[in-house]
């Protein structure tokens, strides 16, 4: 055990866990990574494209290469970075993308191959032959090059969604941040403190700075109990805030469960919407390497994060560590190391005059040129002036210097802007409104200058919002300089990793400039630098510094490619939030449901709607025969169906007629009180929209109707024309939909049905016309609506009363209507005789058909100006000769498709001899085979002929011969009777 | 994105639903000379600034106000935001 003193882990407690099956032992406090290094195992995965062995390099959410697949079963999660999954009892973790074991990676083979991978070769080594892309190229480099596997089994847990406001939001909670956060907090702000660790502190965790001459935990200690004492503050613990949005939007998600084991009853992750007045950028900065020769060795990791593991995990990856620096900070890892005992083999500096903080060697005007150790670090070679010699060291730290955490800053377009004296990307201007940026975010790094950045952001912030705050009184810090002096890459002939995740090396971004891929998003995905889950978080200015070298240019001239959210990966889980399975939206159920359901009938999403789709009866084992019944029922006896579903939109006002007359393509103006009209809407470019019935209840009263379907769109247009359109109107609308119940009442014995349930009502002919409409009451005095209107072709009304009376309604009708033959009928028997009768539903009125395709041509009023009834008369739109037509096959055995083409018999079937297509098909009872419908070219004068009816996608074709679309009662008899 | 509602303040964008530009206020006489060249201009031609926009949000989550939201394309901010029945009351007072 590699297990050093100190540290922020409890050693009172020891927690059991397993890594590619085999058990150790952590605390709690420890990730898994610390509690890896702790127990001596560094070699962690293997490379994305070479297998190369890779052990941590990082100690936070940056991480490129310690990807694990975490936890078992159908809770698996691939890609989880050991560097932040706190250890919890009983933890599974098992190493990924290796063929064998994790030791003894068969595909390791690729990193001889390795010409081969080189940037751009998905580009130019799979190109011939072609068809091997599919079947050979695609599936072998898939298997080889890839991340860890899914479970393939549905996510167990659940998750959840909310909205936060507040007046400011500080993002991470480090030195600049906590003064941000109390600054704010005591002037009596609603704050929201937001961290992505599972501790509140920062790098102040990884530190051995002090803060009044005293360790940084008395004051972190004191900063926290603080702020958890005051209400006006919210502190989330892992939580990341990952996206700014327009308006002082942030995306967050925190993470309630994902320390332990199972979150139980609870939620496993919350997606969180918050919306804040102003916002505090407090997110911090990640070091960078110095990519040499063979650089990605176990053991190599950045010097800031074997001082978090030594400092704040008390691990350390090996015995004797060495330094490779640019700069002053360096330097403190190895301090810190050698006071927590640990042996320094010394510290490589790239600058001249330096001399050691401590009692350690220091290498001056040296660089690290490569490095031994097959599965982890042994030795590195060190060019120091005109001399190389070999160090043997088990562990290399590596500091390039610090990269602020800009990334939340310019998700709104704004662009980094490079710092010539930080040597660093900034945050520049124009960053999202009411954001500030502070500390280390901000190239503000040392303590005290991110605690003074973090309180002063706060005071400007309350002034914003008309709060008086004050400065707190800050704590003495270090405020030391980093002196760092650039250097981007060690110049060499083996490969020397830039991008580690995505295996981009020095050597790629050469290949790029020769090939004139150049510009930053050129560079991006030529390489596939940085669009890794990393995001290249420790890898792309390196990798810009690196071009601009080759380009001759500077960093600031090379430019940077802009940050997008998500910071950190985001599960899809938690954005479905609890919208799945039957959550995924509301469902609404029609108002007859529960008698539907307690006759067993099968249900069918219609929109939002539950519909009955049909009611099954003892000894029918086949939907089909179920149908059938239904139709055959209603056309002979009488049926019964709910269509509340339909839209309903109550129109009233004085000037109701003339707003429907411009509403409706056909003439509304003359339509008598009491009585209804089939109306057709067209959209403003002619085509035809919608259709339903207008009902007229009283002079300035009427109900019209919408299909199911676009009932929202429908009303939202209406809304439109008279809002936008026509404001000076005098007219009122509301949507009835779920106001009324409303029952298609249909057949021959429909009338004498209905005279058992209204209330003194004449429903004679003469008295209650075809297309008629009144107003009620039913059963003893209920209130209800009554029309006379058909879908079926047969003697019909609909009629409606209110919902909450719609269930019993139903019941009733069924009840006292037994010896007529009452039956019940779903959507199945409702599409089978709309079809059989001709009428046009939402397969004919699809977008792409006009009133003159649906044979209503005549019916588009050029006395008025109706929506879209100047564009229907366009030249191109009268020359379409596709009309509906009936189909029925010439071999009734044979079925009829819908979305089936038509073709002139002897034709071949291309887009050139293409005459339209069939909409809708079914099985028709009443004509014994299939029937469908379908728009045909000069489709009027070619009845009797046969044509093709021609299957490609399914295969096969059928000879069908042109028929009118009136399979039932051509001539409307049966409607007036 | 917020967009300031006249009458109930502030409302989250995913309550409305967007139509377009609010150039279709300005809805030709269907019955006038040279009606078709005028609705072709008027349902197909739009511009489309880098900028800002004047355009039709409907709050159907809401109190189902049409709104004539004018927006910066490209900063998302929202500069104005009014009934649409007052300004095509206006507009039509203003042609009248």
């Amino acid at each position: 055990m590699t297990r050093l003193a100190g540290g922020l882990i409890d050693r009172t407690r020891t927690l059991s866990f397993t890594f590619d099956g085999r058990s150790y032992q952590g605390h709690p406090g420890d990730t898994l990574a610390s509690a890896l290094l702790a127990n001596d195992v560094r070699l962690m995965g293997r490379s994305f494209k070479y297998h190369r062995p890779r052990g941590p390099i990082a100690a936070g959410s940056e991480e490129p290469n310690a990807m694990v697949e975490l936890r078992r079963g159908a809770r698996q999660e691939p890609n989880t970075r050991a560097t932040v999954a706190e250890l919890y009892e009983g933890l599974e973790a098992s190493s990924q993308n290796r063929l064998g074991s994790l030791r003894f990676d068969l595909l390791a083979m690729n990193d001889l191959l390795s010409p081969f991978f080189a940037a751009g070769f998905y580009y130019k080594t799979f190109m011939w032959p072609r068809a091997f892309w599919e079947k050979l190229y695609e599936p072998i480099i898939r298997n080889a090059a890839g991340l860890g596997r899914l479970s393939m089994q549905a996510d167990p847990d659940a998750y959840d969604k909310g909205y936060l406001h507040c007046d400011l939001l500080v993002i991470g909670a480090g030195a600049a941040g906590l003064s941000a956060a109390l600054t704010a907090a005591r002037a009596g702000a609603q704050v929201i403190l937001a961290e992505e660790d599972f501790l509140l502190g920062g790098r102040l965790l990884a530190e051995t700075h002090l803060l009044d001459e005293a360790p940084a935990g008395g004051w972190l200690a004191k900063v926290e109990a603080e702020l958890a004492a005051l209400p006006n503050v919210r502190i989330m613990r892992r939580t990341t805030v990952f996206g700014t949005f327009d308006h002082g939007i942030f995306g967050a998600v925190e993470r309630v469960a994902d320390h332990l084991p199972t979150p139980g009853n609870g939620v496993r992750q919350t997606l969180w919407r918050i919306t804040a007045r102003r916002s505090i950028l407090a997110a911090g900065a990640t070091e960078r390497h110095i990519p040499f020769a063979n650089n990605d060795r176990p053991g190599i990791m950045l010097a800031g994060a074997l001082r978090s593991y030594a400092n704040r995990w008390a691990a350390c990856p090996g015995q004797k560590v060495a330094i490779f620096t640019n700069n002053d900070d360096g330097h403190r890892t190895a301090l810190d190391l050698a006071a927590k005992g640990v042996e320094i083999a010394g510290v490589i500096d790239t600058r001249g005059s330096v001399s050691a903080l401590g009692n350690y060697p220091v290498f001056v005007d040296s660089v690290v040129e490569n490095t031994r150790g097959r599965l982890g670090l042994k030795s590195v070679t060190v060019r120091s002036g005109a001399k190389n010699f070999d160090l043997d060291c088990d562990v290399l730290g590596v500091s390039g210097g610090w990269n602020p955490n800009l990334h939340l800053a310019s998700h709104h377009r704004a662009r980094p802007v490079w710092n010539d004296t930080l040597h660093a990307f900034v945050p520049g201007e124009n960053g999202p409104p009411g954001m500030t940026v502070a500390g280390a975010a901000m190239g503000q790094g040392s303590t005290a200058a991110a605690m003074t950045a973090g309180a002063s952001a706060a005071v400007a912030a309350m002034e914003g919002l008309g709060l008086r705050a004050a400065m707190p009184e800050l704590p003495r810090a270090e405020k030391a300089d980093a002196n760092l002096y650039p250097l981007w890459h060690v110049p060499g002939k083996g490969r020397a990793w830039v991008d580690f995740q995505n295996d981009v090396t020095v050597k790629d971004i050469r290949l790029a400039n020769q090939e004139n891929m150049r510009p930053v998003e050129h560079l991006k995905r030529w390489t596939t630098l940085g669009m890794a889950t990393d995001q290249g978080k420790t890898a792309n200015v390196t990798a810009l510094a690196v071009m601009a070298e080759l380009t001759g240019k500077s960093v600031a001239e090379t430019g940077t490619t802009m940050f997008r959210p998500p910071y950190t990966g985001v599960s899809l889980g938690v954005l479905g939030g609890g919208d799945t399975g039957p959550h995924f939206r509301p469902r609404r159920l029609t108002p007859s449901h529960v008698w539907a359901a307690e006759r067993g009938a099968v249900f069918i999403e219609v929109g939002p709607w539950m519909r009955a789709q049909y009611f099954p009866q003892a000894g029918e084992t086949e939907w089909r025969q179920t149908v059938d019944r239904e139709v055959l029922a209603t056309r002979q006896g009488v049926g019964i169906c709910d269509v509340t579903t339909l839209g309903k939109v109550d129109v009233q006002g004085r000037d109701a007629t003339l707003f429907l007359d411009r509403l409706y393509a056909n003439a509304m103006a003359s339509l008598k009180v009491g009585m209804v009209r089939y109306g057709l809407m067209l959209r403003e470019d002619g085509l035809a929209y919608d259709d339903g019935t207008c009902a007229r209840l009283a002079e300035d009263e009427y109900v019209v109707t919408t299909t199911t379907a676009q009932a929202g769109p429908v009303f939202r247009h209406m809304e439109y024309a008279r809002q936008c359109l026509w404001p000076e109107l005098d007219v009122q609308l509301v949507s009835t939909t779920e106001a009324w119940a409303q029952f298609a009442v249909a057949g021959p014995n429909a009338r004498a049905l209905l005279q058992r349930v209204v209330d003194n009502f004449d429903l004679s002919n003469e008295a209650f016309p075809f297309m008629a409409c009144a107003g009620l009451t039913v059963c003893g005095g209920l209130r209800a609506r009554l029309f006379r209107i058909s879908f079926s072709g047969e003697l019909a009304y609909e009629i409606a009363v209110p919902s909450r009376y719609g269930n019993a309604l139903m019941a009733r009708l069924v009840e006292v209507g037994s010896d007529l033959g009452a039956t019940p009928y779903g959507t199945e028997a409702l599409g089978v005789m709309r079809i059989e009768k001709g009428h046009a539903a939402g397969n004919e009125l699809n977008g792409q058909t006009t009133a003159q395709m649906l044979g209503m041509g005549r019916m588009v009023s050029a006395k008025k100006d109706a929506i879209g009834s100047v564009m229907s008369r366009r030249e191109g739109l009268l020359a379409e000769t596709r009309v509906l037509v009936g189909l029925q096959p010439v071999d009734p055995a044979l079925p009829v498709v819908a979305g089936a083409h038509l073709f002139t018999e002897g034709d071949g079937h291309s887009t050139a001899t293409d005459q339209g297509w069939i909409t809708s098909a079914c099985y028709s009872p009443h004509v014994g085979s299939a029937i469908g419908l379908g728009f045909l070219a000069n489709g009027a004068m070619r009845m009797g002929e046969v044509v093709v009816a021609a299957n490609p996608l399914q295969g096969g074709e059928v000879r069908v011969r042109v028929v009118s679309p009136h399979f039932v009662d051509p001539d409307g008899g049966r409607l007036r009777v | 994105m917020l967009i300031p509602h006249p009458l109930l303040g502030p409302r989250d964008a995913q309550e409305f639903t967007y139509l377009g530009d609010a150039a279709l206020l300005a809805r030709p006489d269907g019955m006038a000379e040279g009606a078709l060249g005028a609705f072709i201009d008027y349902v197909y031609l739009r511009d489309n600034p880098a900028g800002v926009h004047r355009e039709l949000w409907f709050h159907e989550q809401g109190d189902r106000s049409w709104l004539v939201v004018t927006r910066n394309t490209v900063t998302h901010e929202i500069i104005d935001a009014q009934l649409a029945r007052d300004v095509a009351l206006a507009r039509k007072g203003a042609v009248a």
